[in-house]
């Protein structure tokens, strides 16, 4: 992986004005991973839209880090259910009139 | 521009404590957020207006101003000029087109009369960028255009891209062009382009995924005697031979003449023809005294 799509975990909490504490919380919940090199902690950019989602549901809703987990499972139970929806719809076209 | 009643938004009474609004405002913040009603247009307005009025209501200075003009607001509004050519500054910069994934920063026009530029003072995280903000769009295609691959151009934010639509998408579904959206701030990524396909199918096949649906008109004597007809598929005609003793509503499939795979170059569903047997009209003479002895034929048959 180029170093490049790589976010030092450091560089992100100081730009947010997070603690590290609260990331390294995440990472124990199995929300997001880190890659580790030469013993600095980074952050895959493609994962950088996840996480200031999780930042904005903790700071603005006081949103803990399982409650966090809870609703990624939600959110993404009910983007499977659209696009079932969406397959349906598409489905029933077939049996309307033009 | 009218009135914005921020206690009504919050749901609660005008003698409320601070920490009244506090709650009020976390209650229905976690209703309407956005990230927890994705796509949802309505629930995203609804949390601009809460923030609006938990902008207004929990800041002490704000909340004075507000109350002692009240109704009477257009009064407060004389002192507030500068904060209007701001907001035209916004608008003009506004990318159109594209719906920016922003979860702040709108404000009614009756904010902007009485607070000006004022607004975004809350200290909320939302202001901290980092990534880019995802843009959504929809894109309509009329069916026949949906089943080639085929290149667009778009215009986002100024900017020209030039976006590959592989043959055989789907009416509903979202591709996701990395790096498109709005810019990284303090050296982060861009955010993504989310592209919603809207099919328009204008044609007389029906689409369920990759296979085609059609009917057929077959004349009755064709249907007793069998013989061949030409038959339009998505691409061309064919022709196509039908059994002697054909009943009508029986279902005849074309094998790779239906709508392509998506994402699999070369690859075609299924066309399903119905047949409808059409029961001929304005008979002449003769055709009614041939149909009258088959009737009598087949009453000695039985």
């Amino acid at each position: 992986m180029a170093t490049e799509e790589l976010i030092p975990v450091i560089q992100f909490c100081t730009i947010h004005q997070v603690e590290i504490t609260f990331i390294e919380s995440l990472r124990e919940n199995g929300l997001i991973q880190f890659v580790t090199r030469e013993q600095v902690n980074y952050i895959q950019q493609e994962e950088i839209g996840r996480l200031e989602k999780m930042l904005r549901l903790h700071y603005e809703l006081d949103i803990n880090p399982a409650g966090i987990e809870t609703i990624f499972h939600l959110l993404q139970r009910m983007e499977n259910m659209q696009e079932k929806i969406t397959a349906m719809k598409n489905r029933l076209r077939i049996y309307e009139d033009k | 521009m009218d009135f914005v009643d921020y206690y009504k938004i919050l749901g609660i009474e005008k003698s409320a404590s601070a920490d009244d609004v506090k709650k009020a405002y976390r209650k229905l913040a976690r209703k309407f957020h956005p990230d927890l009603n994705p796509n949802d247009a309505g629930a995203k307005k609804k949390f601009q207006q809460i923030n609006e009025a938990n902008e207004v209501l929990s800041d002490p200075e704000k909340r004075k101003k507000y109350d002692q003009y009240g109704k009477d607001w257009k009064h407060a509004e004389e002192f507030e000029k500068a904060g209007r050519q701001q907001k035209q500054q916004r608008q003009q910069q506004h990318t159109g087109g594209f719906e920016e994934e922003d979860f702040g920063g709108d404000y009614s026009d009756f904010f902007e009369s009485m607070f000006g530029g004022m607004g975004g003072g809350g200290g909320r995280r939302t202001k901290t960028k980092f990534r880019g903000q995802d843009f959504n769009a929809e894109l309509q295609l009329d069916l026949r255009t949906a089943a080639t691959t085929h290149q667009q151009t778009l215009s986002v934010n100024g900017k020209n891209i030039r976006i590959t639509i592989p043959a055989g998408i789907e009416n509903g579904q979202t591709i996701k062009i990395p790096g498109h959206g709005g810019p990284g701030m303090n050296g982060g990524p861009n955010g993504d382009l989310y592209i919603t396909f809207s099919i328009e199918n204008q044609t007389k096949f029906k689409r369920e995924g990759s296979n085609l649906y059609t009917t057929v008109p077959l004349d009755v004597v064709t249907a007793v005697l069998g013989g061949e007809i030409m038959v339009d598929t998505f691409d061309g005609k064919v022709k196509l031979k039908v059994n002697p003793e054909t009943q009508n509503g029986t279902k005849v499939k074309l094998k790779g003449k239906g709508f392509p795979v998506y994402k699999k170059e070369g690859e075609h569903g299924d066309l399903f023809i119905t047949y409808e047997i059409k029961i001929p009209t304005n008979l002449s003479a003769e055709e009614k005294e041939l149909f009258g002895q088959l009737a009598k034929l087949r009453q000695h048959g039985n």
